[in-house]
């Protein structure tokens, strides 16, 4: 199912929140919606999703304008970030709900809860009491619950945002692999960036209530639109070049033995380390690189850097 | 506490023995001497309980308090959900106004609608619930509300992007998730009208006795001892079956629901909620302001249009009462002041044993005189401090320590947990910064402690003021207080009567409301109950 948001405006106790929002989310594509808190991303998801009325602009659905269409009516499923469970229910009655409320003869409801179980990897979890239950098993519920009804389009609200990095990181992947196997239309909403480039065939990227720049991960990585854009993905090398601003990608910084500058940290992150370079000029540049044993702290060496890996800012 | 040397500790237990023995002494041993009377002494009354007009004052006492409940209920739900959910001005002033009626004397309250309603219908059962919703609407908003304000939004929102509509999310999501808080009010909303007394005495007329009123009948105006033993017996197997229920019911519905901080999910109303919740507001303002409005109208009404003549009437003599009717006023704030005394020395040693040690015991026992009903511990009092070894007859004693039984479970309610709030390491940290434990007391412990005393002290005297079903027993005929005042003038014809009647209400309401007030503002503390 498609999805359009139509110039969109949300102004909620007198601040505007969403300024002219302008999205396309076609059908079966997944698209992370990336910013910092307070970027609005968050009352984008519940602008689509009905919670929100918008002061100006449409929400179409499959072509079809649902902007006056309450919440409850319009087949969007929403998966929340504290996951929002009904506590009065076992996890069975919670992924069970939405069947219920449509009218869905028990036998096909229990069919249905235990397929989803299986799915997102709680198999016999139908009695468990929430309490009971982890983080990450509530998120897993939470997922389940939204997707009981076969919603024509998931919206996801950070939902993995409370949960620590290691579960968070093996859970994107699980997200990641089922959206691709159940072919879903999806609208993710995140401050992470990792996360959102997992997630996301196309990347929006917001900040104070616009969307200021999308497209696919790789794109958006390789040509950050403006130095804020760039500085969010977390691309710090900003530098002037022939009165042009460019940025260099850390992997394009390229450290060998020399003397162009002294390293002033090194840090191992997996499977690559992130370097601090403080040139002789003053300047600091930012490197990664995979290899085994790089240079540590103290050191002095060259540096090198990859045109490929450098791209022009638009000017603030 | 491990260092406690041997005098502390028999000191302590002394502090846990002194409420354990005026327990004894002033509720069980008044109850015992009604069972002795009831059970042993003149045999069961069968032919009385078992006859048909006592089948009847069961069944209307039950259906009536179950009537109160469910249209207490029913009412105060739209106001404890405007109060828990939104955020609009005033709403802290609302929340405490919400409490006044509660805390009214209940012949107060009777008086109130005696004037609001009119002439020829003021008397019967829909008076006497409509009493009961206006006294009992603040449990609903207080028990309900407070649950109802912890619940995270989200779930509703869940449930809508899950399919269901307004009236869905109601009955799948709120109703479920508030059934423990609606439990615990409808127990308490249904034990209160159960044993209501003043309320069902003055507006329900002769007609319509409930058990107890009919106890109070019995033995005051009839004189049969032996049928109002049998009476209490039944009461209190009712009331015991009451919490029993209320009980099981409180641990089957055991789950946590509460997940957000009380207050933190506030939101101003929108959509058609801009006019719901001023609706709500306003007509709840309307209903429970008009009685109190209505008796201050009465109190100021003369022959001639408006005027003060009924309250300088106060100051003369009545065939109502042996006293001029401003004695009433002195006795009630003379009587009150001893109650409020001894219920905060009772219950505050209680209090401290029960917050040291966890005494469970102790906590039960002070907790009784609530269950049982304040006619019960009159009518005990007249029959055990009538005759030696005990003889109190005429003793204005028998009032206060009356008044101090019942109050003494609400200082309690408010002092342990407040106690038990005090940080520990609060202290330890102070200690290890080198102070004594005089200056501990004085730093930590003493200005929480005076807090909640003076709260408790608020409640007891408000209580002990307003207090009825006891003292009408035990109130000497020239030692009357307001309420038992109010009670003599509402039972004998005109005008002048019940406008006396209006006058003492207006004065006994002014004292109750202004006490509360200042207990419940200049002290700033949480309160653990209610």
């Amino acid at each position: 199912m498609t999805l359009r948001v139509d110039a969109v405006s949300v102004s909620l106790g007198g601040a505007d929140v969403l300024d002219r929002v302008e999205l396309d989310v076609g059908e079966s594509e997944r698209l992370a919606v990336l910013g910092p808190s307070g970027s609005g991303k968050s009352t984008l998801l519940r602008t689509i999703a009905g919670l929100v009325r918008p002061a100006a602009g449409r929400v179409l659905l499959g072509g079809e304008d649902i902007t006056g269409v309450p919440p409850h009516r319009r087949g969007i499923g929403l998966m929340h970030q504290e996951g929002a469970l009904f506590l009065h229910h076992d996890v069975a009655g919670n992924v069970a709900f939405g069947l219920g409320v449509a009218g869905v003869p028990r036998a096909e409801r229990e069919r249905r809860t235990h397929e989803l179980l299986d799915l997102v990897g709680l198999p016999g979890f139908e009695a468990r009491l929430i309490g009971e239950l982890s983080g990450g098993e509530r998120q897993r519920v939470g997922l389940a619950r939204a997707l009981a009804p076969r919603p024509r389009v998931l919206l996801l609200d950070e939902p993995l945002g409370s949960l620590d990095r290691p579960l968070r990181e093996r859970l994107v992947q699980e997200l990641d692999e089922l959206f691709e196997r159940l072919r879903l239309t999806v609208v993710h909403v995140t401050h992470d960036v990792a996360e959102a480039f997992a997630i996301g065939n196309r990347v929006a990227l917001m900040r104070a209530g616009r969307i200021v720049q999308q497209g696919a991960p790789d794109d958006l990585w390789a040509r950050p639109a403006s130095e804020w854009s760039a500085a969010f993905l977390g691309q710090t090398n900003v530098r002037e070049v022939d009165g042009r601003r460019v940025v260099i990608r850390p992997e394009a910084v390229r450290l060998a033995a020399g003397d162009d500058g002294v390293v002033l940290s090194a840090q191992r992150r997996g499977p690559a380390v992130s370097l601090r370079v403080q040139l002789d000029t003053g300047e600091v540049l930012e490197s990664v690189t995979t290899v085994l044993q790089p240079p540590a702290a103290g050191q002095r060496v060259r540096v090198e850097i990859d045109p490929a890996g450098v791209a022009d800012l638009a000017p603030r | 506490m491990d260092r406690d040397r041997p005098p502390l500790r028999a000191a302590r237990a002394a502090a846990a023995a002194l409420p354990a023995l005026f327990l004894a002494l002033f509720f069980a041993y008044p109850l015992a001497t009604i069972l002795e009377r009831g059970l042993w002494e003149d045999g069961l009354p069968l032919d009385l309980l078992g006859s048909r007009s006592t089948l009847e004052i069961v069944w209307f006492t039950v259906w009536q308090a179950a009537a109160s409940t469910a249209l207490t209920l029913l009412l105060g739900l739209p106001l404890a959900w405007v109060i828990a959910r939104f955020a609009f001005s005033g709403r802290a002033l609302v929340r405490s106004l919400v409490l006044v009626p509660f805390v009214l004397p209940t012949t107060v309250v009777a008086a109130a609608f005696l004037a609001v309603l009119p002439a020829g219908a003021e008397r019967g059962i829909g008076p006497i619930l409509a009493a009961h919703v206006f006294f009992n609407v603040a449990v609903v908003v207080r028990v309900v509300g407070s649950w109802w304000g912890r619940i995270e939004g989200g779930v509703w929102e869940a449930a809508a992007t899950l399919g269901a509509g307004p009236v869905r999310r109601f009955t799948a999501v709120t109703l479920p998730l508030l059934r423990p808080a609606l439990g615990a009010a409808a127990s308490l909303v249904f034990l209160f009208s159960f044993t209501s007394f003043g309320v069902i005495l003055i507006l329900g007329g002769p007609t319509r006795p409930t058990l107890e009123t009919e106890i109070y009948n019995q033995a005051a105006r009839l004189f049969d001892l032996q049928a109002a033993a049998g009476l209490s017996l039944l009461q209190l197997t009712a009331i015991a079956l009451v919490l029993a229920v209320a009980g099981r019911l409180e641990r089957r519905a055991g789950v946590v629901v509460a997940v957000a901080p009380e207050g933190e999910i506030l939101r101003r109303p929108r959509g058609a909620e801009r006019v719901v919740v001023p609706a709500v507001l306003l007509s709840f303002g309307l209903a429970l302001a008009l009685p109190p409005l209505a008796l201050v109208e009465r109190s100021l009404s003369t022959p001639t249009g408006y005027g003060l003549d009924l309250f300088r009437l106060l100051g003369e003599e009545t065939a109502a009462l042996l006293v001029p009717p401003w004695h009433a006023v002195v006795n009630s704030l003379l009587f009150a002041g001893a109650a409020t005394a001894l219920a905060l020395l009772v219950g505050g040693l209680a209090a401290a044993a029960i917050a040291r040690s966890g005494a469970l015991w102790l906590d039960t026992l002070v907790m009784l005189p609530l269950g049982a009903s304040a006619v019960m511990l009159g009518f005990g009092f007249v029959l055990a401090f009538d005759d030696p070894p005990l003889d109190l007859r005429g003793s204005p004693w028998l009032v206060p320590v009356a008044q101090a039984l019942v109050a003494a479970p609400f200082v309690v309610r408010i002092v342990a947990p407040a106690l038990r709030a005090i940080d520990e390491s609060l202290r330890e940290a102070a200690a290890v910064l080198g102070a004594s434990p005089a200056r501990v007391w004085r730093e930590i412990d003493a200005p929480i402690v005076l807090r909640a005393l003076g709260v408790a002290a608020g409640f007891a005297f408000a209580i002990s003021l307003g207090e009825f079903g006891a003292t009408v027993f035990i109130a000497q005929s020239d030692w009357p207080t307001v309420p038992v005042a109010i009670f003599r003038f509402l039972g004998r014809p005109g005008a002048v009567n019940a406008g006396l009647a209006a006058a003492l209400g207006v004065v006994l309401m002014a004292l109750t409301v202004a006490t509360v007030l200042v207990a419940d503002r200049v002290t700033s503390v949480r309160r653990g109950a209610l």
